[in-house]
């Protein structure tokens, strides 16, 4: 089998073992949606929070589906040996990780997919205004999340370690990024940290893709870049099979 | 292989082990922990850079990791785990397609003998059926070289029989296994030729009836004065002349008088304890 039957191979066996996984399925897709209806039920009482809430837990998604899941399961497969006796095998490692992360791909833009059609159906949220954008950013974001979701995996020293570490990371970051409220609210200080940070800047570009209002989505761009960038050599530089 | 050494940071695992295992034949490596024995199978493998020394698996140097070696090779690790949430035969189709001539994954997974988990999943298996799904997994390439790491490592007496026959399969199959074990008992019943391991280096090499250290091939004893006298010889008919004649010119004779040779546990014992004190 050339390279790339086995990497859709790996793809189809992975969502398989997703869909097996409940409780991974379960945080991966369900809290957030979740947690979008319950806080635009019982806050965002007009169209302008929920502006800012729908990018937000879009972008929240991307982060969950991306970063954590990959963070999380390569410590897992790393510390059971499942990668170690793939290397033993012919599974060229590119279509193995291709497969692998392609599948976190699929779920990043469902989770994305969703949170649009949610805004529309339950709350009346326009379709994407920007709908080449809000693709755009979305791609751009599962480059830069994916990655650093690898490379974080190569400091996690173990499996009952990966839920603290990925925690860590995750919840603060949604904090001060602005997916339950605006990050212009913040102070100076915290909101200097979220815009040195990528998943700020991923969600105004989902916001201009989703909302619109053409605001300047450059600055955006180039910082989600330029962290895909550093993640991705990072990711490929320290990889570790064992 | 010739002269393999392998360091860690200034800790030599390996030092300078030669050995060559021909097609078709068993070859065990045979030591206590920490010999080394794991260290040069993963060299072997492609899955660790050696320091020194010369490496050929099928013809290919495995440290680059080559596809088409991979693709004859099968490898049993010490301690891997399986994909979560897979049966045993998902687990066995999922591998094959890896590989571009791999065996019926029905028929690997009765090779191993567990026909009848196929269908149980890979975290509801017993410590010996999980080993069982290893080697499964490692067959499943049909591969012409297997490397067997403790394959029988925390088995029951029982387990252990089952794995035995298996590999005796791959012998009637006409593979080549290169197999660690700590096991003397393992190493007898398999292997045609073994290589003891202590401390990097390889202290006797032969098949396991005729291994013995060159010095003491054959052991003499008798009882002396109420207490045993043993002697160690290469050459039992020149000594038990010698002695038989002596007893006889006192006008004694030579009780419990026996002619042994040291088996492989001996041996085995000698060679890695003289190694501690040296």
């Amino acid at each position: 089998m050339s390279a790339v039957a086995l990497a859709w191979q790996q793809f189809r066996f992975e969502r398989k073992l997703f869909w097996r996984n409940p409780s991974a399925a379960f945080f991966n897709f369900l809290l957030p949606l979740l947690l979008l209806v319950l806080i635009a039920t019982a806050f965002a009482s007009d169209g302008s929070e929920l502006d800012v809430l729908i990018p937000g837990v879009a972008g929240m998604g991307v982060l969950a589906t991306t970063f954590t899941a990959l963070a999380y399961n390569l410590t897992l497969l790393r510390d059971e040996g499942v990668l170690k006796r793939i290397r033993g095998t012919p599974m060229p490692a590119g279509a193995y990780l291709a497969g692998f992360i392609g599948s976190a791909t699929l779920n990043a833009i469902l989770q994305v997919t969703l949170v649009v059609a949610i805004g529309n159906l339950l709350y009346g949220v326009d379709w994407p205004q920007n709908p080449a954008t809000l693709v755009g950013f979305t791609l751009l974001g599962v480059i830069c999340f994916a990655s650093l979701g690898v490379a974080f995996s190569h400091i996690i020293p173990n499996e009952e370690a990966a839920p603290a570490y990925t925690n860590a990371v995750f919840l603060p970051v949604i904090f001060i990024s602005g997916v339950f409220y605006s990050s212009d609210d913040l102070p100076t200080a915290l909101r200097g940290v979220a815009e040195a940070l990528p998943l700020k800047h991923l969600i105004d570009g989902l916001s201009e893709g989703i909302v619109g209002g053409g605001s300047d989505i450059g600055t955006a761009a180039v910082v989600v870049a330029a962290w895909a960038a550093a993640a991705l050599f990072l990711a490929v530089r320290f990889f570790r099979w064992e | 292989m010739t002269d393999l050494h392998k360091a860690y940071g200034p800790v030599e695992a390996v030092r300078g082990l030669s050995f060559e295992v021909g097609r078709g034949e068993v070859f065990g490596l045979l030591g206590p922990n920490g010999a080394g024995k794991t260290t040069t199978v993963e060299i072997l493998e492609g899955y660790r850079q050696r320091s020194a020394g010369d490496v050929r698996v099928l013809g290919h140097d495995p440290e680059t990791r080559d596809r088409d070696l991979q693709q004859r090779v099968g490898i049993v690790l010490q301690n891997c785990g399986f994909y979560p949430r897979v049966t045993v035969q998902e687990a066995v189709e999922h591998f094959a397609k890896a590989y571009d001539t791999p065996r019926d994954a029905d028929e690997t997974i009765a090779l191993v003998g567990l026909g009848e988990k196929s269908d149980a999943r890979t975290k509801d298996l017993s410590g010996g059926q999980r080993r069982r799904l290893d080697l499964a997994l490692a067959l499943v390439g049909d591969p012409e070289l297997v490397f067997l790491d403790e394959p029988t490592t925390g088995f029951d007496p029982a387990a252990r029989r089952t794995a035995w026959g298996v590999v005796k399969t791959l012998k009637e199959l006409g593979k080549t296994v290169l197999l660690t074990t700590h096991y003397l008992e393992e190493a007898h019943e398999l292997a045609d030729r073994v290589a003891i391991v202590k401390d990097g280096r390889i202290v006797a090499e032969g098949p396991p009836d005729q291994l013995g250290p060159g010095s003491s091939g054959y052991r003499v004893s008798y009882i002396s004065a109420g207490s045993r006298v043993e002697h160690q010889t290469d050459d039992p008919t020149e000594l038990l002349h010698r002695l038989t004649r002596d007893a006889i010119a006192r006008g004694e004779r030579l009780e419990g008088l026996e002619v042994t040779r040291p088996t492989l546990e001996e041996v085995y014992l000698q060679l890695t304890t003289e190694a501690d004190s040296g």
